[in-house]
C-alpha cells in the first residue's frame, strides 16, 4: 500500500449469493404464475428446502486499496472476478457486507455499453458516454479527442451498424479511454480486437494509472497484470487467497494449478487411478504451445498418457470440449478400446480441431481417460487445458466485417453459394 | 493525446455498498444524471425517425387517424355532447393528451427491460430509463399541439386564455406517465407478463377516459369514479385549456390529482426499493 495516501476502495466481508434454478426469494421466477405456485408451494413446510438453491459467489472478500494504486483482480474462471466488479461499480448490491468507494467511479465492464446500431459515429459518442457517466460538457470538450484516438473521424455521421467491426471497437473503446474517474474498474475488455488496438487500449490504461488514477484491472492475461499492476488480489470460489506483488500472486496462481493453460505437464501425479495416468496435454497451433490462438488456425490437441503394469486393455482418450459458459461443444474420442490388449508404457494420442469452427472466446478441454470392456475411468482432469479464440475481424473471417456481436457456440466456415435462379424454382 | 492532470477530486463523494441502499437520494441522483436523461430521450427521438419514410409525420398521423375514426363512428351512434365544440376538434383535444399517453406508458414499462444489457453493466439511477422514455413523447404533444391549432384556426374556434396553462397539464401528463411507468417497468423486470398485458390495458384505459366523448356522461359519484383514471383529470383539463368554458368539475379533478399522486409516489417507492436488484433478475 502507499503510505500515507487516501483510501479509495475499502470492502469488508463482501458477500453475493446467487439463488439459481427456482428461486423465489431473489424473484427469478419467470412469470407471475410460476411465483405465486411456488409461492403457495413454500409455505408447505417439507418443500421448503428444495425450492431454492444458492450459491456465493463472492464471500467473504475484504481488503483496502489506497488512492492511486494499480490493482490486478486475477482468478479462473467462475472464481467471483466479474461479480466483484459489480459489487464495487453499484451494479448489484451485496448480499453481507458493508464497503465505500471515495470519487467517481468508472467502470468498464464491456466495450460499447450503451451503443445503438441506428445512431451515428458521433451520438454514440455522446450516449456511451453519458452512460458511463461523463456530463456532455465533459464530452464536449472531449469529443474531438476521441474521434482523433478511435481514427473513425470520416464515418463519424454514418450509423455505426455500416462499422467494420474494427472501427466499432476503436470508437467504443475510445469513448471508455476518455472516462476521467477516481476510481477505474475495467474487466476484461482487452481480449477482443487486434493486436494494435489491444496495444493501445494497454497503453491508455497504463496512461490513466500513471496519472495517480486508482484501477482495478480484471485480466486472463498474466503480461498485462503483471505489466499494469502493482498490486494483485487472486479469487478461488469466491474467496480471497491471495493478495500481494504482482509476481508472487502470479505465481501462487500457477503453482495452484487455478490458471486456465493451453499446456499442462504432469511429474507421474497426474490424474490416475492403478491402471493408467495422464501425462501431460497440449493445445497447438501453428505448431506453437500459445493462450491465445486466431479463429482460423487449426488446433492441434496431443493426450500423453501411462499405462501401468497391469492394464489389459488400452484405454480410451476422451476430449470434451467447453466454452465459457460451460456449453459442452463436442466430445470427441480416440476409441483406443479397439486396438485391443497393449503393454505397458506411454502413449500418445493427437487430433486436429479444424480451424474457423470456434467460438470466439476460451476454449476449455476436459480430458477423460477410460477404459472399456469392463468400462472404468482411469481420470478425468476437467478444464485440462485451455485456450481463447481470437477473432480479429479482418474480413476473412466467419465473420467478416460485420460489426455486431456474433453469437453462437461455434462459427464454422461454411461453403456457400449464391447464384440467380429463374421463376421455375420458385414454388416448384 | 493528453491525460488529464492528476488533480485531487473536488468533492470525494463516497458511494456506500451496503445490501441495502438507501432509497431517499433518488432525487439528487437524478438530477446528477440529468445529462444521460436528456441523451437517452434524444436517442428514443431518433431511433424512432430514422429511416422512417414520414419522419415526424408519425406524430400527427396518430392522433388525426383517431379523429377520423372517432368523427366517423362515434359521433354517429351516440350523439356527444361537446358544449358547442365541433367533435372533430373535440375529439383531437382529448386525443393529444391521450395520444401521449398512450404511447408513453408502454415505452416506460419496457424501459428497463430493453436496456438490459446496460443495466447490467453499470450503475446509473434506474428511474433515468423510464422518466427518458416518457419525456421522449413531448415533442410529439408539442407536434400534435400545433395541430389542433391548426385545425382550430381552421375551424375558427378560437382558444381560450387559459391556454396559458396547458404546459402544467403537459407536465401533470408526464407525472402520470412517470408514475404507470415506474409501477409497470420494475415488476416487468420480474415479471415479464407485464409486457402482455400492457398493449391489453391502454386499449381499456382507451374506453375508461373521456376522449372521445365528455366527463359530462357522468354525474355524481359515478363522476368521481371516473376521476380515479388520473387520464381523466389530464384529458378535461387538456381540453378546458384549449376551448375555455365551464371547467373541469372539482368531482373529477380531485381524485385525479389524489390519484396521480398516489400513484406517482408508491411507482417511485417501488421502484427505488427493487432498483438495486434490477441487474440479477433482469
Amino acid at each position: 500500500m502507499h503510505g500515507g495516501s487516501r483510501p479509495a476502495v475499502r470492502v469488508d466481508d463482501l458477500g453475493k449469493r446467487y439463488d439459481v434454478g427456482t428461486g423465489v426469494g431473489a424473484g427469478l421466477g419467470p412469470s407471475l404464475g410460476e411465483d405465486l405456485r411456488l409461492a403457495a408451494r413454500r409455505l408447505l413446510p417439507s418443500q421448503r428446502a428444495a425450492s431454492t438453491r444458492s450459491f456465493w459467489a463472492v464471500r467473504h472478500v475484504g481488503f483496502d486499496i489506497a488512492e492511486g494504486e494499480r490493482v490486478g483482480i486475477i482468478g479462473r474462471n467462475g472464481a467471483g472476478k466479474s461479480t466483484l466488479l459489480k459489487l464495487l461499480t453499484r451494479v448489484t448490491t451485496p448480499t453481507e457486507g458493508v464497503g465505500d468507494i471515495w470519487g467517481r467511479v468508472g467502470s468498464l465492464l464491456e466495450v460499447g455499453t450503451g451503443f445503438h446500431l441506428d445512431l451515428t459515429g458521433r451520438d454514440n459518442i455522446f450516449l456511451s458516454g453519458s452512460i458511463l457517466g461523463m456530463r456532455r460538457k465533459e464530452i464536449e470538450r472531449k469529443v474531438d479527442e476521441i474521434v482523433e484516438f478511435s481514427g473513425v473521424g470520416p464515418f463519424l455521421h454514418t450509423p455505426v451498424k455500416r462499422y467494420s467491426s474494427g472501427m466499432y471497437l476503436r470508437l467504443a473503446f475510445a469513448v471508455a479511454a476518455h472516462l476521467e474517474p477516481d476510481v477505474l474498474v475495467v474487466d476484461e475488455v482487452l481480449a477482443v480486437g487486434d493486436a494494435d488496438f489491444q496495444r493501445k487500449c494497454l497503453g491508455r490504461m497504463d496512461e490513466l494509472g500513471q496519472s495517480g488514477r486508482t484501477v482495478l484491472f480484471v485480466s486472463h492475461s498474466m503480461d498485462a497484470i503483471s505489466r499494469l499492476c502493482d498490486r494483485v488480489l487472486l479469487l478461488d470460489r469466491g474467496g480471497l487467497v491471495a493478495d500481494g506483488a504482482p509476481g508472487e500472486v502470479i505465481r501462487a496462481y500457477r503453482d495452484a494449478g487455478l490458471g486456465d493453460a493451453p499446456e499442462r505437464v504432469w511429474d507421474g501425479c497426474g490424474p490416475s487411478d492403478d491402471l493408467a495416468q495422464l501425462r501431460r496435454i497440449a493445445i497447438r497451433s501453428c505448431g506453437e504451445v500459445r493462450e491465445a490462438v486466431d479463429i482460423r488456425s487449426e488446433l492441434e490437441v496431443e493426450v500423453v498418457y501411462e499405462l501401468g503394469p497391469h492394464a489389459r486393455t488400452r484405454p480410451s482418450v476422451e476430449l470434451w470440449a467447453l466454452d465459457d459458459d460451460g456449453i459442452l461443444l463436442f466430445r470427441s474420442s480416440d476409441h483406443g478400446a479397439r486396438a485391443g490388449v497393449d503393454r505397458p508404457g506411454l502413449f500418445r494420442s493427437t487430433c486436429t480441431i479444424p480451424g474457423n469452427l470456434l467460438a470466439e472466446g476460451g476454449f476449455h478441454l476436459d480430458v477423460h481417460l477410460t477404459g472399456y470392456d469392463p468400462k472404468v475411468v482411469h481420470a478425468i482432469e476437467q478444464r485440462a487445458a485451455s485456450v481463447q479464440v481470437i477473432d480479429r475481424s479482418e474480413g476473412d473471417g466467419v465473420r467478416g466485417e460485420v460489426a455486431e456481436r456474433w453469437p453462437g457456440a461455434l462459427r464454422p466456415a461454411l461453403a456457400w453459394s449464391r447464384h440467380e435462379v429463374g421463376n421455375e424454382i420458385v414454388g416448384g | 493525446m493528453s491525460v488529464a492532470e492528476p488533480t485531487a477530486p473536488v468533492s470525494r463523494r463516497v458511494h456506500h455498498i451496503t445490501p441495502t441502499p438507501s432509497q431517499r437520494e433518488f432525487v439528487a441522483d437524478l438530477w446528477q444524471a440529468r445529462d444521460l436523461i436528456q441523451v437517452l430521450s434524444l436517442r428514443d427521438i431518433k431511433i424512432r425517425y430514422t429511416q422512417t419514410a414520414l419522419g415526424a409525420g408519425w406524430a400527427i398521423i396518430q392522433p388525426l387517424l383517431f379523429m377520423g375514426v372517432f368523427a366517423a363512428v362515434v359521433s354517429r351512434v351516440a350523439s356527444v355532447e361537446t358544449a358547442g365544440i365541433a367533435y372533430p376538434l373535440f375529439a383531437l383535444s382529448g386525443l393529444v393528451p391521450w395520444v401521449f399517453l398512450s404511447n408513453a406508458v408502454p415505452r416506460a414499462a419496457d424501459s428497463v427491460v430493453s436496456s438490459s444489457n446496460m443495466v447490467g453493466k453499470v450503475w446509473f439511477p434506474r428511474l433515468a430509463l423510464p422518466l427518458a422514455a416518457v419525456l421522449a413523447w413531448l415533442p410529439d404533444m408539442v407536434v400534435a399541439t400545433v395541430l389542433l391549432g391548426c385545425g382550430m384556426a381552421i375551424g375558427t374556434t378560437a382558444p381560450s386564455p387559459a391556454i396559458v396553462l396547458l404546459p402544467l397539464v403537459a407536465a401533470w401528463a408526464v407525472l402520470v406517465a412517470l408514475g404507470l411507468g415506474s409501477w409497470l417497468s420494475a415488476l416487468n423486470v420480474r415479471f415479464r407478463d407485464i409486457r402482455n398485458v400492457v398493449p391489453f390495458l391502454v386499449q381499456v384505459w382507451l374506453f375508461a377516459t373521456p376522449v372521445a366523448y365528455p366527463s359530462s356522461v357522468a354525474t355524481g359519484w359515478p363522476r368521481m369514479l371516473f376521476g380515479l383514471n388520473p387520464a381523466s383529470g389530464v384529458v378535461e383539463s387538456f381540453r378546458w385549456c384549449v376551448f375555455g368554458g365551464a371547467g373541469p368539475s372539482a368531482l373529477l379533478l380531485l381524485p385525479s390529482v389524489a390519484s396521480t399522486l398516489v400513484i406517482l409516489a408508491g411507482g417511485i417507492r417501488f421502484f427505488t426499493a427493487v432498483e438495486h436488484k434490477f441487474a440479477d433478475v433482469i
